[in-house]
């Protein structure tokens, strides 16, 4: 089976979540991969929605926002823009790949701009494969066994006593 | 105490201090309340405490479950020894408390989940210089060793370094790297009065050491982030406003500002306040407001040339509990 990946989009009130509305009331069609979750502003998508995003299985994280200049709350989206940058940075740092986040900008107005973006980050995350991150945490295999060592060991050596 | 506190006390309770994957500063930090150890020695019996007194782990496995009032645990959860023990000292005690960084967020030691145990064994028996005259075998730990007399266990390093919560269930957490003596006194006095915070609570305040900094604040622009030995900041002006990656403006206080008081910016050791998931999101989401520039190549030089170390710098004491915990394994040269 080829590898579908779940893409979590943060989208904001103003400009993004309404060129999807448009994309869909005009029959654009773009690949169903991406999870839309609408904000009030791209500037309020902490780096903590991203990490949680991946952390819980997601393959990628889009953030789309108004074009810089033209933020519903003036220049929050510049903020989204610096959040972003500093976020790259450390998922670099954590060895991720810097095409599993990506942020784009999208007006009312460019619903066949948005439905283009997001199939070119499906195709790219398609090529980077899963992510599957929880896999990370597993420990090795011989955990329990040692832990159960532990408790026999000392059982044995309690028969001990004064 | 008050005598108050000490006589309503009726019966001596048991208490026990152990530690993990830690630095033994918790401990200093303990002792550190000074003659007030006679008074916590008058309302407990000291039942465990590797580093300052006598109480061995068969001692505690007789003891009926639940017997130990209050356990200050502190250290990281790296191997099945440590697991164990905490898995013991959960059953043993009524009340166990993650006591300090390390407990409460992996601190410096759960750094160590930028690499994986191949790594960290290879750095310390193969390339560290003090470890390979002696280890010519390029021999490494093993769980078990098989020998006449039968088998030896060594305890597993894990991959993964956890907190203690990650682990078992943890009532109450002291925030600090380490804790400051007179917050250890107060939450000692606050679990004599049986005044404690809603289980899952950390024992301090709820803000930010910004709070507790004197220094004057102006609104914040950076248009360069500079390292502590880059520039010798002025002693009235906010640290961040100099350009210094102060972490106060997302740390919870309780310190009294301690590091910016001389001159030194905070690194954040307290951790975070009620209600947020990752300390280093939070970081790093206050010190992208505070950049100075709306150009995409300009900004990324930035935070390229001022924070060469991201994962240092803002997960310095919480990788461990972040949400994403660890680098991940397939990007680990081996």
């Amino acid at each position: 089976m080829s590898f579908e990946p779940k893409i979590v989009g943060f989208l904001c009130n103003w400009c993004s979540y309404r060129a999807a509305d448009l994309a869909g009331t005009a029959r654009i069609k773009y690949p169903e991969n991406v999870r839309i979750i609408r904000v009030m502003c791209s500037g309020r998508v902490d780096p903590s929605f991203v990490f949680k995003a991946l952390s819980l299985g997601a393959d990628a994280v889009m953030v789309a926002g108004c074009h810089p200049g033209e933020c519903h709350y003036l220049e929050q989206n510049y903020k989204a823009m610096r959040r972003f940058h500093i976020l790259k940075h450390t998922l670099r740092a954590m060895g991720l790949e810097e095409d599993r986040v990506r942020l784009v900008w999208a007006s009312a107005a460019e619903g066949q701009l948005l439905a283009e973006h997001i199939e070119k980050f499906v195709a790219d995350v398609k090529k980077l494969g899963p992510l599957n991150w929880g896999h990370n945490w597993a420990e090795n295999g011989d955990r329990l066994h040692a832990l159960e060592a532990i408790v026999k060991e000392h059982e044995e050596a309690m028969e001990v006593k004064s | 105490m008050s005598e108050a506190t000490a006589t309503s006390a009726k019966t001596k309770g048991k208490l026990a201090i152990y530690w993990a994957a830690s630095c033994g500063g918790c401990e200093i930090s303990i002792l550190a309340i000074d003659e007030k150890i006679l008074d916590v020695g008058n309302a407990f019996d000291i039942v465990m405490f590797p580093c300052g007194a006598d109480g061995k782990v068969r001692d505690v496995e007789q003891m009926p479950d639940g017997a130990i009032d209050v356990c200050l645990f502190n250290g990281g959860i790296r191997t099945s020894e440590q697991e164990y023990m905490a898995q013991l000292m959960r059953r043993k005690s009524k009340v166990l408390v993650a006591f300090g960084s390390c407990a409460s967020e992996g601190c410096i030691p759960g750094l160590g989940n930028m690499s994986d145990r191949k790594q960290i064994f290879d750095t310390v028996y193969k390339e560290g210089s003090s470890t390979y005259p002696v280890n010519p075998k390029d021999e490494r730990p093993q769980a078990e060793t098989k020998m006449p007399e039968g088998t030896l266990h060594l305890p597993i390093f894990y991959d993964t370094l956890k907190t203690l919560d990650q682990t078992v269930d943890v009532d109450y957490y002291l925030p600090g790297c380490p804790p400051e003596a007179e917050n250890i006194w107060k939450a000692i006095v606050a679990i004599l009065e049986g005044k404690l915070p809603p289980k899952g609570s950390t024992i301090g305040v709820n803000t930010t050491v910004c709070d507790e900094c004197k220094r004057t604040r102006h609104e914040k622009k950076i248009k360069k982030f500079h390292r502590t030995w880059q520039i010798i900041p002025n002693e009235e002006e906010c640290l961040l406003e100099q350009g210094l990656l102060c972490c106060g403006l997302a740390t919870r206080a309780g310190c009294g500002s301690l590091c910016p008081q001389v001159n030194s910016p905070c690194i954040g050791c307290h951790g975070p306040n009620d209600g947020v998931e990752d300390f280093g999101a939070r970081l790093m989401s206050a010190m992208a407001s505070v950049i100075d520039s709306n150009d995409p190549e300009e900004i990324d030089g930035i935070i390229k040339d001022g924070i060469p170390d991201p994962v240092g710098t803002f997960y310095r004491f919480s990788l461990a509990k972040s949400l994403l915990r660890r680098k991940n394994k397939a990007a680990i040269a081996n």
